[in-house]
């Protein structure tokens, strides 16, 4: 399979090692990985904002440059809700409204592609560690991926899966994030000390800006607890 | 004077900081959600109770007008006073007009979120009448002389000994931990106010056109005496609260116990069909009831929100919302509070003034996920930013998204973008978390990673260069 791999622009720019483990799994499952240099970004700042004329300006260029690819592997599952489910949304009555739905059919956030589509639950990793789960709110709620990570990481060999007592937002929701920052840290908090209380060594995500969120105010504050993605879960040997 | 917005902030950045707040909550909430769940799994089939109580609430909605005369036309088939409200001020209008006919002096009324939505209370107070709250929690805050914290706790946020403290001071009852003995105390308090009052206002769960009558819900039986006791009986009810039939009672019934408070069944359910007729025993001779408006047309009227009216108030969505778990009831300055309150206060009192409640979200759906009437909720957020964004957006917010655009789109640029902020990022410590900083937001309790040396892209087109 001929895989479109999309790399969001905050994880591109801070998180590039997320990329480069989910390259490293597709290919060694013997997929061939593109990357278009000029899918940069769906949109979702400004869509989220209520801007949606400044958002289709950056969306369209990214439905053009991914319309045509067999199969579109995104590398967040806030940016895989924003294609999957509001594209078509916010393309509703242009020009792009077929493209935008036809696109969002072909879309998958990565752990849904690896467990859904291609129905793979070991890739042979290895992580000995205590580690637990924090489902980002747009894969869990718009995209329904509930399974498919943890299913992944329970054939991890030594990781040890445990579940947080909550599935509770943390508090990152982009632009909320800067025009809410109290509100937003203190979401970080409870859900720090939720992850805390598993005693795991890692939180695992398949959003880097959760991620960020939560290292964020783990290192501004000082704790044992680390943050990792699930790509490089899996990558790991 | 301070916007609403503004206000909202300042709440907001005081009470995230109260620890004792937080926990309270949490911990109240967190034993709500175990007692739901419970409950809530003596269901075969969640999912299509769920769907069936949209559907039903759909089907009134859809044919409100003749849904609303058809109650309208049972109900004074029995010889009760039907009124409509356009707007608040109307139907306190209309309340004060009834108590003064009555020559009332003292009213006692039941838990109504439609009454704080209009002010009722101040209104009635300025006019010179007593008004008492029957329902405990709601008597509380009463004493306290604020709002409701919770559409259905009204006192959550208060512990045992604050309403200890409240009562010794307010109604002289000794100091006590126990809550028998403060529901007690309140109760000596209440029973001389239900005897001696003139009218009894309450509000209403729903209302029943097929057979014309309103149907309330609650645990402590004050309803029941506020309908009973006095001689004319006032409910003031939201014009989305009616159902076509008697037998849909038996789904929300339970539903709206269930996601209210956990509880199979509510204590208390009566359905008030008219005053006393001839040969009853019971009853309050007098019966009105007002039919309010005050702006759910206009939720009736907007296509994408109009499931907005499906609400149930069963607070669930506030339960489990992580900013309402944070920032509480009251900080959000709107009768009702948490995700549907943020829905349709914009609805209700206008879009540019509290619009800054749409954004004060994550958008992480949970409210949407609970809802048991499946009120599309954090989408209506979403929604609400647009149509905000649309009727007045902010210059600056514009442009710094225009300039995302202009960047993002094209490669060259974005790659220069980078190189700058990796410079620029140098010097960053010297102005972190500062003034100057323009990460500042994120920055003063949050630690922002760098610019990778090598970004992704980079990565790839040094891979794609040595593949060739």
């Amino acid at each position: 399979m001929k895989i479109t791999l999309f790399i969001p622009c905050f994880v591109d720019l801070m998180f590039p090692q997320v990329g480069i483990a989910m390259v490293k799994i597709l290919e060694r499952l013997g997929h061939g990985v593109e990357c278009p240099e000029e899918a940069a970004c769906c949109g979702q700042p400004a869509f989220n904002s209520g801007y949606w004329d400044e958002a289709r300006e950056v969306a369209v260029h990214t439905l053009e440059r991914l319309r045509h690819a067999e199969v579109v592997v995104i590398a967040s599952g806030s940016c895989g809700a924003m294609m999957r489910v509001f594209f078509p949304e916010l393309f509703r009555g242009t020009p792009q409204e077929a493209a935008a739905k036809e696109l969002a059919g072909k879309c998958y956030e990565f752990s849904d592609f690896l467990a859904r589509k291609l129905g793979i639950t070991d890739l042979g990793a290895r992580f000995p560690a205590r580690v637990t789960y924090h489902d980002g709110c747009h894969g869990l709620r718009e995209l329904k991926i509930h399974d498919q990570p943890r299913v992944l990481l329970r054939h991890v060999r030594g990781l040890e899966l445990v579940e947080m007592s909550d599935k509770v937002c943390c508090g990152f929701g982009g632009t909320f994030a800067a025009k809410f920052p109290l509100i937003s840290t203190a979401m970080a908090e409870v859900k720090c000390a939720q992850a805390e209380e598993t005693g795991a060594d890692y939180i695992v995500s398949s959003d880097s800006s959760c991620l960020m969120q939560i290292q964020g105010l783990i290192d501004k504050r000082g704790g044992k607890l680390k943050t990792i993605h699930l790509a490089e879960v899996l990558a790991a040997s | 004077m301070k916007t609403p917005a503004r206000e909202f902030k300042e709440r907001a950045a005081e009470i995230t900081r109260d620890l004792r707040h937080r926990k309270l909550i949490n911990t109240a909430l967190r034993n709500y959600e175990g007692v739901r769940d419970r409950t809530r799994s003596a269901y075969r089939d969640w999912p299509a109770a769920r769907r069936a109580a949209a559907d039903a609430k759909r089907e009134a909605l859809g044919g409100l007008d003749r849904c609303l005369e058809e109650l309208t036309r049972r109900l004074e088939g029995r010889g009760t006073k039907v009124h409509w409200a356009g707007n608040g001020r109307q139907a306190c209008d209309l309340v004060l007009q009834i108590v003064k006919d009555k020559a009332a002096r003292s009213i006692i009324k039941s838990k109504s979120m439609t009454s704080e939505e209009i002010h009722l209370n101040e209104a009635l107070a300025r006019a010179g009448f007593e008004v008492i709250e029957s329902d405990l929690g709601e008597f509380i805050v009463q004493l306290r002389h604020e709002p409701p914290y919770h559409i259905v706790f009204p006192a959550m946020h208060l512990t045992r000994g604050e309403i200890s403290d409240l009562f010794a001071r307010e109604l002289g009852s000794a100091p006590t931990r126990n809550p028998e003995d403060l529901t007690m105390a309140a109760r000596r308090a209440l029973r001389e106010k239900y005897l001696t009052a003139d009218v009894g206002l309450t509000g209403a769960n729903f209302a029943i056109a097929e057979t014309g009558m309103v149907s309330i819900t609650e645990n402590e039986g004050n309803a029941r005496l506020t309908g009973a006791l006095p001689k004319t009986m006032i409910t003031l009810l939201g014009i989305e609260k009616v159902l076509w039939r008697l037998e849909d009672l038996a789904l929300f019934l339970p539903m709206l116990a269930t996601m209210g408070t956990g509880q199979p069944l509510t204590s208390y359910n009566t359905l008030y069909g008219g005053p006393r007729q001839p040969g009853e025993s019971d009853g309050p001779a007098e019966f009105h009831v007002i039919l309010l408006d005050n702006g759910r047309t206009r939720i009736l009227a907007d296509p994408e929100q109009r499931d907005a009216l499906q609400c149930i108030r069963c607070g669930a969505c506030l339960n489990v919302c992580p900013i309402y778990r944070n920032v509480g009831g009251h900080t959000y300055g709107t009768t009702y509070s948490g995700p549907i309150g943020s829905v349709i206060t914009p609805h209700f009192r206008g879009l540019q003034d509290w619009k800054h409640l749409s954004y004060a979200s994550s958008l992480c759906g949970a409210c949407t996920e609970v809802c048991p009437v499946m009120i599309d909720l954090h989408h209506h957020l979403l929604q609400n930013r647009r149509n905000a964004a649309r009727g007045k957006p902010s210059k600056l917010e514009r442009l710094a998204f225009k300039l995302f655009a202009a960047i993002i789109n094209r490669p060259w640029l974005y790659q220069l973008a980078k190189r700058m902020g990796r410079t620029g990022q140098r010097f960053h410590p010297l102005i972190k978390g500062g003034r100057l900083d323009p990460a500042r937001a994120w920055t003063r309790t949050r630690e922002l990673p760098p610019i990778a040396r090598e970004s992704f892209k980079e990565y790839w087109r040094r891979r794609e260069r040595r593949g060739r």
